[in-house]
């Protein structure tokens, strides 16, 4: 083993992940959720997952360290996210990261969550490394992102992303409109098992040729939504029961549909046979399959890291400023905050100038 | 040595000696950005403060802004963590009151903005036999414009910035007497803004 010692702290959603590597090794990828927290509100309240970030911050490094094997006095260097994400729950990951950097008198590095999504690819340590260029589809409850990544340190471009809800957020939608709890993409997966997918065509967003001047690697779930409902209502006022598992498929389908059209669509227009897919939606297991054999029939290679490095985790984070360690970049000055809105061509933020 | 971290207002750092004699202070009145700040604010401070061991992190527990707030929390905690030391978390009000009674002869209250139009409002009188400011009515939030019918005629302190040093000289108190004078949970004073969704919105045909 070797490369330098990283721990990294990511608090941008409802995952307080506390990873660590040793360059592109893992050593742990530990994880507090509250999701169920936010189960009884039907979606991720800002404010209840930044209180549950800070109750979770010590005993998740605790653990962490425990289960590398290693004392923060062994560290090279401290990570954290600075953006993008949910700006209060942000901000206790980055007060943390630099209570503790300064504590050590360790470098920091604050990094950009949605290319250290990209960055847990290179903790697989039984797959070939990273080719690059690759075409990346970034899709959680929080993001829904199709990127263009020449280089994981240095270049990474943001093709096109959601213009309304997430498509885990639309997941989470519909399951509602669905009376289905949340988190709503297994409970729509779970209703879909023996659902037609193609009983109802639902709306597929942003896909008409009009649409696809402008936003032709962009995403919209909303009108989606709205046609799930509308369905739903149409059911009630005609007295008849909503066949909930082909409206269940019949969704997910257009959801799958739009975001693998889109993502086979980038590699195709940028030359690019390859498509790395990264977040906590890649969890399902119809996104997979048709990206699979869809990419299959388009000569397009699919990289997916495991589940566990897919959904926000800390690991990604360390691994990201690992690679930036190991290209020679220095660290961050402790001038940073969070930003929630941060540009995915921020790979790294506020990088000290050296004297 | 002891650090003292405290984001309820501004953001503020101090080092004192076990006896409450100062070594550093470093701060910023910004009632934002406390995320940008702490980190330069802890180093200035330690390098002020020089040579000898940390051996306790206070943290302020507010009442504040709640995401300003957790900010200076997380940061204390991650430093104690660092060295191995403990946390001796400390309601920010407290520090504010020992700072009024170099004035302060008779009962006051110490009145913090708490966003919304409230304010949070602690009431003191003098210091018990510790030397911790003591409290006459627990912390309570009112709407700014009825404050001064709360306090109906008790004399009213306002504060903008807090004295991380002040805070570190209650934490050190605290410790001598042995006593908890907080708990874990930061003092937040409010439930997070949610409500329980109800049945879904018609969108119409
Ligand atoms: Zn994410």
């Amino acid at each position: 083993m070797s490369g330098p010692l990283v721990l990294g702290i990511e608090t941008s959603c409802d995952e307080t992940g506390i990873g660590i590597v040793r360059g592109r090794t893992l050593l742990s990828n530990t994880i507090a959720s509250s999701m169920d927290e936010h189960a009884r509100y039907g979606g991720v309240v800002p404010e209840v997952a930044a209180r549950a970030h800070l109750e979770a911050l010590q005993p998740a490094i605790d653990a962490a360290l425990a289960e590398a094997g290693v004392g923060l006095h062994e560290l090279d260097a401290v990570a954290v996210t600075s953006g993008p994400g949910l700006a209060g729950a942000l901000m206790v990951g980055v007060g943390a990261a630099k209570g503790l950097a300064v504590s050590l008198d360790k470098p920091l590095y604050a990094v950009n969550h949605l290319v250290g999504h990209i960055a847990a690819d290179i903790l697989t340590a039984d797959s070939a490394p990273l080719e690059y260029p690759t075409i990346a589809l970034l899709v959680s409850g929080g993001h829904t992102s199709l990127l263009h990544v020449r280089d994981l340190t240095t270049d990474v471009e943001l093709l096109g992303e959601t213009m309304d809800d997430a498509a885990g957020e639309a997941f989470d939608k519909v399951a509602r409109l669905l009376s289905l709890p949340y988190p709503g993409g297994p409970e729509i997966d779970r209703a879909a098992v023996d659902g037609d997918p193609d009983a109802i065509r639902f709306p597929r967003g942003l896909s008409r040729a009009s649409d696809l001047a402008a936003h032709r690697y962009d995403f919209s779930f909303s009108g989606l939504k709205t046609a799930v409902a509308r369905w739903v209502e149409r059911c009630e006022a005609d007295g008849v029961e909503v066949p909930l598992a082909d409206v269940a498929a019949s969704f997910r389908e257009a959801v799958v549909d739009v975001l693998v059209t889109k993502a086979l669509a980038a590699c195709a227009d940028l030359g690019v046979p390859r498509l790395l897919l990264g977040g906590g939606v890649i969890a399902n297991r119809r996104l997979r399959e048709v990206a699979l054999s869809r990419a299959e029939a388009a000569g397009v290679t699919v990289r997916i890291p495991p589940l566990s490095l897919c959904t926000d985790n800390g690991a990604m984070i360390a691994a990201l400023a690992a690679e930036l360690i190991s290209s020679g970049r220095h660290p961050s000055t402790l001038a940073f905050g969070a930003d929630s809105t941060l540009p995915v061509t921020e790979i790294q933020i506020a990088e000290a100038v050296p004297a | 040595m002891i650090l003292a971290v405290d984001t309820s207002l501004g953001t503020a750092v101090a080092l004192a000696d076990a006896d409450g004699a100062r070594r550093a202070e470093a701060a910023a009145a910004d009632p934002l950005g406390h995320a940008e700040v702490i980190g330069d604010l802890l180093v200035e401070a330690l390098r002020e403060a020089g040579d000898g061991e940390i051996t306790h992190v206070v943290a302020g527990m507010g009442p504040g802004p709640f995401t300003g707030l957790r900010i200076g929390i997380a940061a204390a905690r991650a430093f104690a963590l660092g060295r191995g030391i403990p946390v001796i978390p400390v309601p920010s009000h407290l520090a504010a009151a020992l700072t009024a009674l170099q004035t302060e002869t008779q009962p006051f209250a110490i009145v913090t903005d708490a966003r919304r139009r409230e304010v949070a409002i602690t009431v003191f009188d003098g210091v018990d036999e510790d030397g911790i400011p003591q409290i006459v009515a627990d912390t309570v939030l009112v709407k700014a414009a009825d404050a001064d019918a709360h306090l109906d005629g008790i004399h009213r302190v306002d504060v903008a910035a807090l004295s991380a040093l002040d805070l570190a000289r209650v934490g050190a108190r605290a410790l001598a007497a042995g006593r908890t004078l907080a708990g874990e949970e930061p003092l937040y004073m409010r439930h997070p803004d949610v409500t329980l969704p109800g049945a879904p919105k018609k969108v119409g045909t």
